[in-house]
């Protein structure tokens, strides 16, 4: 399966998304334990795993009867990367900017 | 110019990039103000920017593109959406094209500029957030080849030395 930074993106987007997947990477939760974490049902943390999942933001395990959400770290790697080409050219723009500055006051 | 603090956030995908500049805000003003300065810094090295439009006021269009080294034009566009001389700026920024017409009108990265006074000169905060990885993805890259095109220069220069 190929996942797109899209994916990524659109599984990032939500707070409860982002609030599950700090959990999970801290340590594997199940997703019973999710649910009672959030006032929502678990069909909804479901859901929102799922989503997730999609983005291979997340991994699942069994362990007996449960499954159990574990967090990937490689996709946000991949997203600090872009973010890092992003913040690459603000740099070059901040440095063609402080070039005008000079130039136009001569 | 000193940058600074450059700060990424990979959960809101924003980042807060502040470079302070050695001139007063009204100058550093001028940069975003005057499309011709404007189109001087705003494309990464390899990729000059043209503003075909400009529209410097609340609710303005502005069209422009960025021709690559092989001639490729990557068209671009603007919805301003506040304008405070000579403080703050925010628009909306997304891909266009050929003919200069939004891509996808949801698919955009808001800016918002801030100027302030220092005691020597300028500091300028940009936040950016994306809505959308392609934005990033395509922008990341153009500016990452410019930096690649440095390292490679210096690379060059330790073996020639």
């Amino acid at each position: 399966m190929v996942v797109g930074a899209d994916d990524v993106f659109h599984a990032l987007a939500d707070a409860t998304r982002r609030d599950i997947l700090t959990r999970v990477i801290r340590s594997g939760q199940s997703v019973s334990e999710l649910a009672r974490a959030y006032p929502m049902s678990f069909a909804a943390v479901q859901k929102h795993v799922a989503v997730l999942e999609r983005a291979a933001l997340v991994s699942k395990t069994r362990r007996g009867r449960e499954q159990i959400v574990h967090g990937e770290v490689e996709p946000l790697r991949r997203m600090t990367r872009l973010l890092d080409g992003y913040e690459a050219l603000w740099r070059q723009r901040a440095a063609g900017i402080e070039q005008i500055l000079e130039e136009d006051e001569q | 110019m000193t940058v600074i603090s450059s700060e990424k956030d990979v959960n809101a995908l924003t980042l807060t990039f502040v470079a302070e500049f050695a001139a007063p805000v009204d100058r550093v003003w001028q940069v975003w103000a005057d499309p011709r300065k404007l189109e001087r810094w705003w494309g990464p090295p390899t990729w000059p920017a043209t503003f075909d439009r400009y529209e410097f006021k609340p609710g303005g269009d502005v069209r422009y593109h960025m021709t690559g080294p092989d001639g490729t034009k990557a068209g671009g566009w603007w919805a301003i959406t506040a304008v405070e001389e000579p403080h703050r700026l925010e628009f909306d920024d997304g891909f266009a094209d050929d003919n200069g017409d939004p891509v996808d009108p949801s698919d955009i990265t808001h800016c918002v500029v801030t100027l302030e006074a220092t005691g020597s000169g300028a500091r300028m905060t940009t936040v950016s957030t994306f809505r959308s990885a392609e934005q990033l993805e395509r922008m990341a890259e153009m500016g990452m080849e410019e930096g690649m095109r440095q390292a490679m220069g210096q690379i060059d220069a330790i073996l020639a030395a």
